[in-house]
């Protein structure tokens, strides 16, 4: 009803040292109170932000978080270490070769899903429309920006990353438009640090430009099929007639593909089902041939997943082992118990039952993984507990110290390596910040102190002794 | 070895010991059966060091002898055999079975491989037979099967002058049952722990109706002897102990209601249908209804209401259905008697008489399922 206002302008403002990137495309404008406006948030760089949050040296430093063997892979990567080429799911050692002066940590996962929780919890409280994709993305839909105009979005979208900063302390992007697709495009757009908000009678410019890989499920061979006919824009893929989507793409995906082409996109904001599984799985540096290592990894990985299982308030029926060998072949094995449990216990002897049917004696293992399935919040409850089963009798359950117990079976004398969790008395918490040679560097530093100095100790000092990875949150960001 | 006897009461003695010989013989005698000649009667026996089974059949005994054959095939021929006499002649080292017109000729194994049989322990006392497998079926539904944790794969059975208490669990169930039986006089109160499918199996196959069954037992060397008139096995006990359980029992309960097993069956049968992977059955026990559901929004829901005789505290309870069905099941009562505390302590069930009354001897112990909130 109201004329569009100037041409996109998909100008964005980047303060050096504030959150308050915002960009309104097209003008101001308000189309008759019907518009729907579904935001998209999205954490930048999470995890190297949680790392920078929690361990303030490596603030503005490039930051590679991920598996740190031969054959890790790249989970996270501040921007810092992005300029230099760096990206996640990128082999390590090629990261570490495109940024020789990034600081490498193994990840901390039950960090950021604290973190991650803490952020969607403001989320929660803004928006009851709610959507989690992942640990640090989600759409929300808030009821009081029904029909609102996109200066009152941009408004409610800053005050959200605002207290996102402010009270958990790490930044995150938010797109804001009439669908699920246009927030993710623009969050997208808004990276890093920003907001985008698209004016509904904008969105058609705004996509018409884009390739259609940008589009939802638009993945290789869709855009190579699409391509073939010569089509490689939004725009191009909406000019088309329905009919010729459909027959190139399939009937039911053809016609969402296409509306989406055409800016409709009404999926609802839905509280998302909870994930069939929960898994752990690891890849050797070197391929594991020893029948007693190779059962030792894979009661870790059972333990790694039960862990998750807990974190996840469920328990789990069907257990499957998954064993890959030097040459790719992989072999799955799975048992399914007569009544889903929690129990840390009967998860890991069955693993231990299958890893005897899985593991062909004599034969290098490359990876191995557990995942548990048929989860349930119903647990079949027992009337008595059973008394240990002899093997693991002694080791107490707690995350922190079975670590700690494989940490020193494994390496022997190495008792720290890079990235861990320490506490001193004198002190305080810190993290290794280097080992080698019988010394280790500890910088004492949470996300409530500041940077803090590093100290070098003998690496068999009784006064230094693993901490929790949470303690590093300091009081900062405490919520709750 | 030279004999003639009648095909079904071959085929009934080879097929008996047949059940108890290994699938997968360790080594190949063990899956030998071994046949003994002598005195007008053949005698038929498996052994696998754990459990041994033994058949007297009667015979016509030309020459006696022993001989020992794959006790796999035997039974599979003995069992086809046409209905006329059957001759086994051990000729050498093969034996030969005429029956009719059709004739086998097997190899035979060294008799001498052959592990020695275990000797019969001390009778311990009698059971009816018939009482005595029922028993044995109503218990053994709740022993384990997980062979990780032997101590619950048994069924304990303890001797308390004339009671014998049958008690197995898998830790998510009870099953307990008391009868009375005639103990030897130098019989010692005792409990021993015996493998559950051995023991279902045995007492199935020697208790009939007006049998008696004879226990005989020997704790030092580990072993309990079932006898019937006829038929004798033995197997070994398990060396585990079993889980403190008479303090599981509850002896107060809030909530008592009487339903009608048949019809709660089938209705747990129907309701269960949409519980995922089968995992739980919600029971809402009110004033006068029993309302079943099962479900939820995203697999399809379930619900049912049936009459109840309920007294006390209304209650919501959920249970794995199919453990509910087994304990409904094994009471061999057309209704039950449930007892309940609180939704998260275990519920007790027992078989009912008429009126509601407890019919006094059983009883199933069922943990329910833990409700999300």
């Amino acid at each position: 009803m109201v004329s569009p206002g100037p041409d996109v302008r998909c100008a964005r403002e980047h303060p050096e040292d504030s959150i308050t990137g915002l960009a309104v495309v097209g003008g101001v404008s308000f189309n008759g109170g019907m518009t729907r406006w579904v935001l998209h948030l999205d954490m930048d760089a999470f995890y190297a932000s949680v790392e920078q949050l929690t361990r303030p040296t490596l603030r503005d430093r490039p930051v590679l978080v991920g598996g740190t063997g031969p054959r890790g892979t790249v989970a996270g990567a501040s921007y810092a270490a992005r300029k230099y080429g760096a990206a996640s799911a990128m082999p390590m050692s090629e990261a570490r070769r495109r940024c020789r002066s990034a600081v490498v940590l193994p990840p901390r996962f039950r960090l950021y899903r604290e973190v991650s929780e803490r952020v969607f919890t403001i989320v929660r409280q803004l928006s009851e429309r709610f959507e989690q994709v992942s640990i640090d993305e989600a759409f929300l839909e808030p009821e009081e920006l029904f029909g609102a105009d996109p200066g009152t979005v941009a408004e409610f979208v800053e005050r959200l990353r605002g207290r996102v900063a402010g009270e958990v302390g790490v930044p995150a992007s938010v797109g804001a438009g009439s669908g699920k697709q246009l927030a993710k495009i623009t969050s997208g757009m808004a990276k890093p640090n920003g907001s985008v908000v698209v004016r509904p009678e904008e969105e058609k410019s705004l996509l018409s430009e884009l390739p259609v890989r940008r589009l939802w499920g638009i993945g290789p061979i869709g855009e190579a099929k699409l391509r073939r006919i010569g089509v490689q824009t939004i725009g191009e893929l909406a000019a088309l007639k329905l009919g010729d989507v459909t027959s190139l793409l399939g009937q039911a995906h053809g016609t969402e593909l296409h509306e989406l082409a055409h800016g409709i996109d009404e999926r609802p904001v839905t509280e998302r089902a909870e994930a069939k599984q929960v898994s752990a799985e690891t890849t050797f540096d070197t391929d594991r041939t020893d029948p007693a290592e190779l059962t030792s990894e894979i009661v870790g990985m059972a333990e790694a997943a039960h862990r998750r299982l807990i974190a996840s308030e469920r328990a789990a029926r069907t257990i499957t082992l998954k064993v890959r060998d030097s040459d790719f072949s992989t072999i799955s094995r799975s048992e399914t118990l007569s009544s889903a449990t929690t129990e840390r216990d009967e998860l890991v002897a069955a693993t231990r039952r299958l890893a005897a049917t899985a593991v062909s004696p004599g034969v290098p293992v490359r990876l191995v993984g557990v995942s548990y399935s048929g989860l349930t919040t119903a647990e079949q409850a027992t009337l008595f507990q059973m008394p240990g089963n002899g093997e693991d009798e002694g080791v107490p359950h707690s995350p922190v110290t079975t670590r700690v117990a494989v940490l020193t079976t494994n390496s022997g004398q190495r008792r720290w390596r890079q990235g861990d969790d320490v506490s001193h008395p004198s002190w305080g918490h810190g993290w290794v910040q280097g080992c080698g040679h019988g010394r280790v560097s500890v910088r004492f530093e949470t996300a409530a102190t500041g940077p803090g100095r590093m100290r070098t100790f003998d690496s068999g000092d009784h006064e230094l002794v693993a901490a929790d990875p949470l303690d590093s949150l300091g009081t900062a960001g405490d919520s709750d | 070895m030279k004999i003639r006897l009648e095909r079904d009461g071959l085929a009934d003695a080879v097929a008996w010991v047949a059940r108890s010989l290994p699938s997968r013989p360790p080594v190949p005698v063990l899956g030998g059966m071994l046949l003994d000649a002598e005195d007008g009667k053949l005698t038929v026996s498996g052994f696998d060091y754990e459990v041994s089974a033994q058949v007297g059949v009667d015979a016509e005994v030309e020459t006696g002898g022993r001989t020992l054959v794959s006790g796999r095939l035997l039974a599979d021929i003995t069992k086809a055999l046409p209905q006329r006499p059957v001759e086994i002649t051990v000729d050498g080292s093969r034996v030969s079975i005429t029956c009719g017109s059709s004739r086998f000729s097997l190899p035979t194994m060294p008799v001498e491989d052959y592990p020695q049989l275990p000797r019969m322990p001390e009778l311990a006392g009698s059971v009816q037979g018939d009482a005595f497998s029922a028993a044995v079926a109503q218990v053994a539904v709740a022993a384990g099967k997980d062979e990780t944790l032997p101590m619950l794969t048994g069924v304990r059975i303890e001797i308390n002058n004339d009671q014998l208490t049958l008690v197995a669990t898998d830790r998510f169930r009870l099953a307990m049952r008391e009868l009375t039986w005639q103990p030897a006089e130098s019989v010692e109160d005792t409990e021993v722990l015996v493998p559950a499918r051995t023991l279902a199996e045995s007492a199935k196959t020697l208790g009939g109706a007006g049998t008696t069954v004879e226990l005989s037992l020997a704790s030092s060397d580990g072993l309990l002897g079932l006898s019937g008139t006829t038929r004798r096995s033995t197997t070994r006990l398990l060396d585990a102990e079993f889980p403190p359980y008479r303090k599981l029992l509850p002896d107060e309960y809030s909530t008592s209601a009487v339903v009608d097993v048949g019809t709660l069956t089938d209705a747990i049968k129907r309701v269960s249908l949409v519980a995922e992977r089968g995992t739980q059955v919600r029971l809402e026990f009110s004033e006068n209804a029993l309302r079943l559901t099962a479900g939820g929004d995203d697999e399809g829901s379930a619900e049912e209401e049936l009459p109840v005789e309920f007294e006390g505290e209304p209650l919501t309870i959920a249970f794995n259905p199919s453990y509910l069905q087994d304990g409904l099941s094994a009471l061999k009562a057309d209704r039950a008697r449930m007892l309940f505390t609180t939704s998260s302590r275990p519920a007790v069930i027992k078989p009912a008489g008429e009126d509601g009354e407890v019919l006094p001897g059983y009883l199933y112990l069922l943990m329910p399922v833990r409700m999300p909130g």
